[in-house]
């Protein structure tokens, strides 16, 4: 127990770092804003209490705004992620998966679930964010196009990391 | 009440989301609105630390470019000092003159973080209230305008970088005086768009942009940018210009924040003017 609360305070750590010093420096565009620090919420075990998670989430949200000056910004759209995790989860897993302390991964419910998972769930991500960013609608397309490139990068970007890191670990 | 009981064991979850939410927009709006509220103050400048510790790392990757830039900026302040017009040099310290009095200070700085990429870029320096810095003071490069400084804490500022949705600044055409507010539409932190400039206004390419007389935030006559392009739509009042900025954001390492000496009187005396109203 002890030693699960360490590797996830680790990783939450880790995750946090990339996301600071490595990601938001990619200056590709200004359509391209990866935000794949969620990764921690959306690989947090099946079976946690979705309180605990939307806890968490919100947690993540204010240390992302702490970092980037957007008071409020990124603690409203990952909490309301990390909320809606709890019905997708409900909705897509089996009994099993809630009966053991399994995390979504590649390793454990196969690619396509996988993307599947983390499409949806970084697009709602992005889109409040994006959209409670610019607090209008005034640039409605202009603010799609540049979600649906972030959502499409923080994806890759996560899957990448997956395919790399987490598959030896968890074999 | 057995039954409100069993709704808030029931709904905990979202009873818990649901106040958390609140309380995100709640910060979220305050800082929106009232640029008082002090984020940087609230969360201690542990980020603003962070980042310096970061960059003094970094910063030896750019110190090649650094130096020519601050060099070019020497030598063309070496130029407009007294001595270079062959002046003996007796002391020009506390000269109370009574015609060119003081209006602005310059105080400068270190960018420890930026972005250029958001929809709103940030960008915190080095110095703070310590230094005398407050909240809205305009801040310039040796290129450019910049932005303006948006929070405060005893160590750090935030700036409001040009590239950002929020920012507006009062610029005009140098050649003509004409007025136009510089915002930014979100696309290439290269360009920038000049609007409100009245389409009877005469515009060719490669005009110079630079702040107004109208803003507190700046001196007159700051440069911003060139006119790129240029268009007029048919039944539109204004132009619409872009335009390419001297600033280069991506590359930003010193900057200057400029105290406005006279910026209280003027607000007060047009404040009192709306009051009377």
């Amino acid at each position: 127990m002890v030693i699960e609360l360490i590797t996830y305070i680790v990783r939450f750590l880790l995750i946090i770092l990339i996301q600071l010093l490595v990601v938001n420096n990619i200056e590709l565009s200004t359509y391209v804003n990866p935000y794949m620090y969620i990764l921690f919420i959306l690989t947090l075990p099946i079976s946690m209490k979705p309180w605990v998670v939307v806890l968490i989430s919100f947690f993540t949200g204010m240390v992302m705004d702490t970092f980037s000056s957007t008071p409020g910004l990124h603690m409203a759209a990952t909490g309301f992620m990390g909320y809606i995790r709890g019905f997708y989860l409900q909705f897509s897993c089996s009994k099993e998966d809630f009966a053991g302390r399994i995390e979504p991964s590649i390793s454990k419910k196969g690619i396509v679930w996988f993307i599947v998972y983390m499409t949806i769930l970084t697009l709602l991500h992005h889109v409040f964010l994006f959209y409670l960013e610019i607090y209008s609608f005034k640039e409605f397309f202009r603010t799609l196009w540049r979600i649906l490139s972030s959502t499409f990068f923080t994806v890759l970007i996560i899957t990448l990391g997956q395919l790399l890191f987490y598959r030896n670990a968890k074999t | 009440m057995r039954n409100l009981i069993f709704f808030f064991y029931k709904y905990y979850t979202f009873i818990l989301f649901f106040f958390l939410e609140l309380f995100s927009f709640v910060v979220l709006y305050q800082y929106n609105n009232y640029q008082k509220a002090s984020f940087l103050n609230f969360t201690g400048g542990i980020s603003s630390s962070f980042y310096e510790s970061i960059n003094s790392t970094t910063n030896y990757f750019g110190l090649r470019n650094i130096n020519d830039s601050l060099l070019a900026e020497n030598a063309s302040l070496r130029s407009q000092m007294m001595n270079a017009y062959y002046q003996s040099g007796t002391t020009q310290t506390s000269i109370n003159d009574t015609v060119y009095k003081q209006q602005y200070s310059y105080i400068s700085a270190n960018v420890v973080n930026n972005s250029v990429t958001k929809r709103n870029n940030y960008i915190t320096i080095d110095k703070g209230a310590m230094h005398g810095i407050e909240p809205d003071m305009g801040v310039i490069s040796s290129n450019g305008v910049v932005g303006i400084v948006t929070s405060v804490s005893l160590h750090f500022a935030t700036i409001r970088s040009a590239l950002n949705g929020n920012t507006k600044i009062s610029c005009m055409l140098k050649k003509n005086n004409a007025f136009g507010s510089l915002e930014w539409n979100g696309d290439d932190p290269k360009f920038s768009s000049l609007k409100y400039v009245n389409k009877h206004v005469p515009i060719t390419s490669n005009d110079e942009v630079v702040t107004s007389n109208y803003s507190t935030l700046f001196p007159e006559g700051i440069p911003v940018g060139q006119v790129y392009s240029h268009s007029l739509d048919a039944g539109d009042n204004f132009h619409v210009i872009k335009v390419n900025l001297y600033t280069d954001f991506s590359t930003l390492k010193n900057v200057y924040v400029i105290k406005n000496i006279f910026k209280d009187e003027q607000q007060t005396l047009e404040g009192n003017l709306k009051g009377g109203n």
